[in-house]
């Protein structure tokens, strides 16, 4: 398979770079276009047909409500992880095949594509939506709170993140993406090595995404400092929103650094700048650093709220109090400040030197004492607890054991002379899915089977959730367990192909393993399927269907659009325990209107203007940049001349709905 | 069994013996009359996050610049480029510039409208002069054949420097939407918070200079 070199250096100042030549000359990308076309058209076919573009319009992309914007970032972060996932078994599928002089059915370009665009759609575009909904979905619950601080600056951020996504997706189909791994160091990714649209999509992708990022960590550390329930002290929050809130001051502290590292790699492939160049006195060294002084908080900003998932799960399911909540707190906050000084370790060969090294090293190895702290602190809560084994604890006991190991092959790597010999090996790879597919992905689906009863007024059938369960844990070991090998045995990342065919079955087991994870996932969305035509069958009208202990499970499953009728007042760590075990019953009169923040189009509008922008430039469409820019400061300036964002629900609703749950409730004890 | 671990459901035997009624109990679960919460209580705290963030954006900057500085490529350094004299006056419209945005404040505080305007109104003058002499550095710097893309000193400093003007920038036009929003509604506490915010942060864009004069023109020149 001979590469053609394309020359793309057609411009016109109508559609600037933006040729004939944008079209990918690939027969499996023009395969998936048709794939998402015709789904696309089904897909808006079927909501013209049922009417549905005012609903979702009014009631979901225009709504200020934290739960409708959580379920949003959810569904967000599944479509994107079938991407994501999409990207990964192709890799799989290549690299099992491309042994003794075959190359494969994915050429250099396109491989190179497959593995950055992996990398950046899992943590940017899947992981990051899955942790930001869940967050903001069970966070005000949990601290008692009506809404977040900022509403709108809520929706705004959740559409700026999918605005990245679709500059993301566009990559696919027009142009392409960048080749140069998910964080595009410099040389490769400057204007010299890569001077098509690839990295431009990455960086504008990433940019406006990280907006929404930044924004609604701003808004979720005010909403969780200023907003919680009366009697909610500090040290009485549930874990999840401590993780959350640590997660959150992890965002803000970390993500201006990869905006400020963004825009200078853009100076230098726009306007010639010399920040990461090797000539005229440029650094690239300086972009590892400062780029992972981003992407390390980021891992944690990552697996910290799922340590929340698990504290809350945990304690749920054996019928107990947390063990050892303080200490679980200060753990939190040890991770989050050492968080900030490990980078250093993802480049010890860089040749900072021996103390240097050691410092980064021992640091590393520190980690490792609160997190080990974590675990102890779970099994001992599991120690004499009346544990059920449903889902969510499955999932949570499934962590407990792949992560432990994730972990362990992290402190080897941390040793700096065994990271000489390991690094850019398959032995990192396995290390980092281990901790990121057993920390963060078990995670989210414990926290989705978990808190979908909430969400929704029904659980999730077990059945297809067991098998999926099964398809994924086993699976997941199928995959990554010969690639701890291959890297021992010196396999660096991101290969096309191999000569020693010695190493060809461990990539079968691989390949075999990620299509068991790709059954996980189909019964995963089976299980949705099934849940939902069933409901009736799994509703739960008491709103608290696991015995749960803080206070989200204290109100109606769904809970109503102002979540609590009365504010709770909280004396006890465990709110709703508490209360249960009190005896109190929930107030039925005495209702007043409750004042909300109104929905507005404001943010879908910026989101949408942002992705002309980000397209304008990635495709130098200098007018059109111009154009949306100013768009988005005359919009957004527009929105600051509407005073009247709130409004209040009339005590008549209120009473209505609350009657509602009155009878439910009555119901759910008959 | 041990309270530990017993399911709470089946814990009725075992609720406390606080002898309340149902009345006192929801009293003290719940909060039975409340308020209306004031709008933007959370307002300045999480402005002030915000510009803890940006604050980070400018510190990445000063690094690059610590990195790069003493990259010359063969190219001008600070003692041939900068002129202290025109950053000494370069200064003063800045900080000029924050005293009055106090005086803004003080008039806002008096209820004046007219008074708050008319002070935003010099602030803004201020700082205009101060983006005047900084393009016409710029240009000047440029013309001399010593813009941005001839070494990586005049890289970090162009950005860094660059970046603080171009809050300056969103800075003025954020402050004549005041001025007319003030106009338009009054010192109404919805504009007494914008007009907040917007102290903090151009007070804030006041320190960051005050640290690139620092450590970029007046170290460059030593």
């Amino acid at each position: 398979m001979e590469l053609e070199h394309v020359s793309h250096d057609h411009w016109s100042p109508i559609l600037g770079r933006l040729w004939f030549d944008a079209i990918p000359m690939e027969p499996i990308v023009w395969a998936t276009f048709a794939g998402v076309a015709v789904g696309g058209i089904a897909l808006v076919a079927a909501l013209t047909y049922f009417k549905l573009w005012g609903y979702l319009w009014k009631e979901w992309f225009t709504s200020v409500d934290h739960k409708k914007i959580g379920i949003m970032y959810m569904v967000l972060g599944l479509v994107m992880f079938v991407r994501g996932f999409a990207d990964a078994i192709m890799m799989r599928l290549q690299q099992a095949m491309a042994f003794g002089g075959n190359e494969g059915y994915l050429n250099a370009h396109h491989f190179d594509q497959v593995f950055t665009a992996h990398g950046v759609i899992m943590i940017f575009f899947a992981a990051m939506p899955f942790v930001t909904g869940l967050m903001n979905y069970v966070v005000p619950l949990q601290i008692g709170a009506r809404d977040v601080s900022f509403p709108f600056l809520n929706n705004f951020s959740f559409w700026m993140t999918t605005a990245g996504a679709v500059i993301i997706m566009m990559s696919l189909f027009l142009g392409e993406f960048g080749q140069t791994g998910w964080l595009a160091y410099p040389p490769l990714s400057g204007i010299a090595y890569s001077p098509w649209v690839g990295v431009d999509y990455w960086i504008w992708a990433l940019q406006i995404a990280g907006v929404g990022t930044l924004l609604s960590g701003v808004n979720l550390v005010a909403t969780i400092v200023k907003m919680r329930a009366p009697g909610m002290t500090m040290m009485r929050m549930p874990i999840f929103t401590w993780t959350a809130l640590c997660t959150n001051i992890l965002i803000v502290a970390a993500f201006p650094v990869l905006t400020a590292v963004l825009c200078m790699l853009s100076l230098d492939r726009y306007m010639g700048f010399n920040f990461f160049t090797n000539d005229f006195g440029g650094n690239s060294m300086m972009y590892v650093n400062l780029i992972w002084i981003w992407g390390h908080p980021e891992v944690y900003i990552l697996i910290l709220p799922l340590f929340g998932v698990f504290s809350e799960v945990t304690s749920t399911f054996s019928g107990k109090r947390l063990f050892g909540y303080s200490s679980m707190v200060y753990a939190t906050m040890v991770i989050t400040i050492l968080s900030y000084v490990v980078w250093l370790h993802h480049f010890f060969t860089m040749g900072s030197g021996a103390s240097v090294n050691s410092f980064f090293g021992i640091t590393t190895m520190v980690i490792s004492i609160p997190t080990g702290a974590k675990l102890f602190n779970w099994l001992f809560t599991m120690y004499r607890g009346r544990i059920r084994f449903e889902l969510p604890m499955m999932w949570t006991v499934a962590f407990m054991l792949t992560f432990t190991i994730g972990g362990m092959t992290g402190v080897l790597l941390a040793v700096p002379p065994a990271d000489f010999v390991l690094h850019n090996s398959l032995f990192l790879i396995a290390h980092f899915h281990n901790v990121i597919i057993g920390g963060v992905v078990f995670g989210v689906f414990a926290g989705i089977n978990y808190w979908w009863p909430k969400a929704f007024g029904f659980k999730l059938d077990p059945f297809w959730g067991k098998v999926s369960f099964w398809m994924w844990v086993p699976g997941f070991y199928a995959a990554f367990m010969p690639l701890y090998v291959l890297g021992l045995m010196g396999v660096t990342r991101r290969m096309r192909m191999f000569d020693d065919p010695s190493l060809q079955p461990f990539f079968i087991v691989a390949l075999l393993g990620a299509v068991m994870i790709a059954a996980g996932i189909g019964a995963m969305f089976v299980q949705f399927y099934v849940s939902i035509r069933n409901k009736e069958k799994l509703r739960d009208e008491s709103g608290d269907p696991w015995d749960g202990r803080t206070l989200e499970w204290a109100t109606s499953s769904p809970p109503p659009e102002y979540n609590f009728a009365f504010t709770p007042r909280v004396h006890d760590i465990d709110a709703w325990a508490d209360m249960k075990r009190c005896g109190v019953t929930r107030p039925t009169q005495g209702f007043k209107a409750i004042h909300m923040p109104k929905s507005t189009a404001t943010g879908v509008v910026l989101a949408g203007l942002s992705v002309g922008l980000g397209f304008a430039m990635i495709w130098y469409i200098w007018w059109l940049a111009i154009a949306s820019f100013v768009g988005i400061l005359g919009y957004g300036i527009f929105h600051t001349f509407n005073y009247k964002r709130d409004y209040h629900i009339p005590v008549e609703e209120v009473v209505e709905t609350e009657n509602t749950r009155t009878r439910q409730l009555a119901q759910a004890a008959a | 069994m041990t309270a530990n671990t017993a399911d709470a459901r089946t814990v009725s035997a075992q609720v406390p013996d606080h002898g309340l009624s149902q009345e006192q109990l929801q009293e003290a679960f719940y909060d039975l009359d409340e308020h209306d919460h004031p709008e933007g209580g959370s307002t300045m705290l999480g402005f002030w996050i915000y510009l803890m963030s940006d604050c980070l954006i400018f510190a990445m900057l000063f690094a690059a610049y610590g990195v790069l500085g003493g990259n010359f490529a063969a190219g001008p350094g600070p003692k041939e480029l900068f002129e202290l004299p025109l950053i000494a006056l370069n200064t003063a419209m800045l900080l000029f510039s924050s005293i009055t945005y106090g005086f803004a404040m003080l008039a806002m505080e008096k209820g004046s409208v007219k008074g708050t305007q008319l002070w935003l109104l010099v602030t803004g003058f201020f700082g205009l002069c101060f983006l005047g002499i900084e393009i016409y550095e710029f240009t000047h710097l440029i013309m001399e054949g010593a813009g941005p893309w001839r070494s990586g000193f005049l890289t970090a400093f162009f950005s860094l420097v660059g970046t603080h003007g171009l809050h300056v920038t969103f800075g003025l036009i954020w402050l004549v939407t005041l001025v007319i929003q003030v106009g338009m509604k009054g010192l109404i506490p919805a504009n007494k918070r914008r007009l907040m915010c917007l102290s903090l942060f151009w007070h804030f864009l006041d320190v960051i200079w005050i640290g690139v004069f620092t450590f970029v023109y007046l170290m460059g020149m030593l």
